[in-house]
């Protein structure tokens, strides 16, 4: 079995992001950049999955700029055996991202396709389902748990009331959720290993998609600030503020 | 123009989200559609016929549509929205799942997390956690959105009194199939739907002391959250979980207990009304948000405050 990674370069999930003074977007210039915590998530159930002996083979994909390649060098370190980098200048929304990826699996023949459920910087929640619905497959998002099982994939997943199991026909889509697992550290002779193995780089023009936005963002702004708190000094003092001053209890 | 809004229900009652997402559609204006889809959903389809400014409710029952698969629904969905200039869901599991299904399906670009409509074709959404938030403008023929409930006030649920038009099932695609649900059972109200929300942190330190998180938030008549470390640590099932990538809240008052205040736990909560912060450690990134801060021990601080509500 053939597992195809989608995974995205994103702002490190520890650095607060700047609104630019003329709010055209976010300032990401000497920002530390990652792999998007839910792609590393993904990476690492793709890796379990080839320990367990039910994959053979993890190919890792990206669609962005040549400086993505540091997130591929990883997920090679975690244990993708291939690295393909859709090269782009264009800030590719999902549904362009969708279609490459669209592209990419035409030519793979993955039986599954794990994705993060979210990038964490455009928040968009979006890539996986919308890849779905172009090939035609079955979709486990947000998923806490994956086992093959019975020819197909048992998947469950973390919704708002609690959880829900399904089984998926075989190929089929992921997306992982926090739980899912606890990505490893990568260790140096792994980093080293990663440097010898393939990372092939196809244009995204050559793969025939129209990767221009059909979204404009016309401004990116602060969210307004929350007015000065003050600090209680006492039990006493919070429960008489709550009900008399905000009566809210 | 006339909007298609999704409902999210369990076959009897609409969830309060799918309220939020009509009050959306009224802001872009315009007649408003609400597809109930489900197995023996009757009951729902009626419920949505009651909500104020709703003007037809398109009803599809079969065994296929009862546990919302995204691939049963998004065919269904991609049908009713034939001449449909909006298509809106809550941002809730059940819409982030199958709404961009739907969106890919037509072709267009979803928008997620909609927060407020500036027009009927430029939206406010939150992004990098809620740390900015991106005014778009959409070039779609059809606009695909979801709407968190914290932006918009929940539609009368009575005073309507709309045609409910049946509508004939999409075939079933068989590619996916409902294997069971555990949900957490609890008395308390709806996390995303409460007033009053009690969250504790990895500061509880175990599961049987967050049991202190219970009793404050039953003083309280509030419902129970958590951070993400504390649903790690398995002090509370991962339905608890707001953030960034949990539930997103906005109660008139959010007591925080034993969290420290992430960006990602700030971007569930932040735009509560009151926030109240109880934590021992006095630079801790929650009180930055916090209108009253508490600068104590939990375990002293919460007993005695469960003491002071019943005086
Ligand atoms: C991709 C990604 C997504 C995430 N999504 C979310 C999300 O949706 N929601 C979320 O919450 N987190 C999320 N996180 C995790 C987040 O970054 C934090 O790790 C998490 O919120 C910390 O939880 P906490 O505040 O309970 O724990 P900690 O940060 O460990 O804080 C515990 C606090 O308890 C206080 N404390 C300890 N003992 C006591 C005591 N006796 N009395 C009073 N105070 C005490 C401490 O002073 C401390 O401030 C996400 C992280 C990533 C990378
Ligand atoms: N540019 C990209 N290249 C590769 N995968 C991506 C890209 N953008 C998004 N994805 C995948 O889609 C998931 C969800 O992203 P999003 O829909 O943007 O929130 C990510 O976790 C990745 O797995």
């Amino acid at each position: 079995m053939k597992i195809l990674v989608p995974i995205k370069r994103v702002v490190d999930a520890n650095v607060r992001v700047r609104v630019k003074s003329d709010r055209s977007g976010v300032e990401l210039a000497n920002l530390k950049m990652a792999m998007n915590p839910f792609c590393e998530i993904a990476m690492e159930e793709a890796v379990r999955q080839q320990e367990a002996g039910t994959v053979k083979e993890i190919v890792a994909v990206t669609v962005g700029g040549a400086q993505c390649q540091d997130i591929l060098r990883t997920a090679l370190a975690m244990g993708a055996d291939r690295a393909i980098l859709v090269e782009t200048d264009v800030e590719a929304q999902p549904l362009g991202v969708a279609k490459v990826l669209r592209a990419v699996a035409d030519r793979e023949k993955p039986e599954v396709i794990i994705l993060g459920k979210q990038a964490i910087d455009d928040d968009n929640n979006q890539t996986g389902q919308m890849l779905a619905a172009l090939l035609g497959w079955a979709q486990g998002t947000f998923a806490s748990k994956l086992e093959f099982a019975g020819g197909g994939l048992r998947v469950t997943r973390e919704v708002d009331g609690g959880l829900e199991t399904l089984m998926l026909k075989l190929p089929a889509i992921v997306t992982t959720d926090l739980r899912l697992n606890e990505p490893r550290y990568v260790k140096l002779p792994n980093i080293m290993k990663a440097k010898k193995k393939p990372l092939d780089v196809i244009k995204a023009a050559d793969l025939g998609v129209d990767l221009t936005s059909r979204l404009k963002v016309l401004k990116v702004e602060e969210p307004p600030a929350r007015g000065g708190g003050i600090k209680v000094a006492s039990v006493q003092e919070l429960v008489h503020r709550l009900r008399n001053e905000r009566k809210v209890i | 123009m006339t909007m298609l809004v999704v409902a999210e229900h369990d076959n009897r009652m609409l969830r309060p989200a799918t309220l939020s997402a009509v009050t959306a559609a009224a802001r872009i204006g315009g007649d408003i559609a609400v597809l109930v889809a489900g197995r023996e959903c009757g009951a729902a389809a009626r419920a949505a016929a009651q909500v104020s400014g709703v003007r037809t409710v398109l009803h599809a029952d079969a065994a296929h549509y009862e546990h919302a698969l995204a691939e049963e629904l998004a065919p269904l969905i991609v049908k009713a929205a034939a001449g449909m200039s909006h298509v809106l869901a809550p941002a809730t599991t059940f819409g982030k799942n199958i709404m961009p299904r739907v969106a890919a399906m037509l072709d267009v670009a979803q928008i997620s997390d909609v927060v407020r409509v500036e027009s009927p074709d430029t939206f406010v959404r939150p992004i990098y956690a809620g740390n900015a938030l991106a005014t778009v403008q959409s070039t779609d023929a059809v606009k695909v959105l979801t709407v968190r409930a914290t932006g918009f006030d929940a539609a009368p649920a009575g005073g309507g009194n709309a045609g409910v038009v049946t509508l004939e099932p999409t075939p079933s695609t068989g590619l996916s199939a409902f294997v069971g649900q555990e949900l957490t059972r609890s008395e308390r109200p709806e996390l995303t739907a409460a007033k009053v929300i009690v969250s504790g942190g990895r500061g509880l330190g175990s599961a049987e002391n967050f049991r202190m998180i219970d009793a404050l938030a039953d003083k309280l008549g509030a419902a129970v959250g958590a951070s993400r470390a504390a649903v790690d640590a398995g002090f509370v099932p991962n339905d608890y979980q707001v953030g960034q990538t949990g539930k997103i809240v906005a109660p008139e008052l959010y007591i925080a207990v034993g969290i420290s205040g992430a960006i990602q736990h700030l971007a569930g909560m932040k735009d509560s009304k009151v926030i109240v912060a109880i934590n021992k450690d006095a630079e801790a990134p929650i009180f930055e948000v916090a209108d009253y801060g508490l600068v104590a021990d939990l375990f002293q601080a919460v007993p005695e405050l469960i003491a002071a509500l019943d005086k």
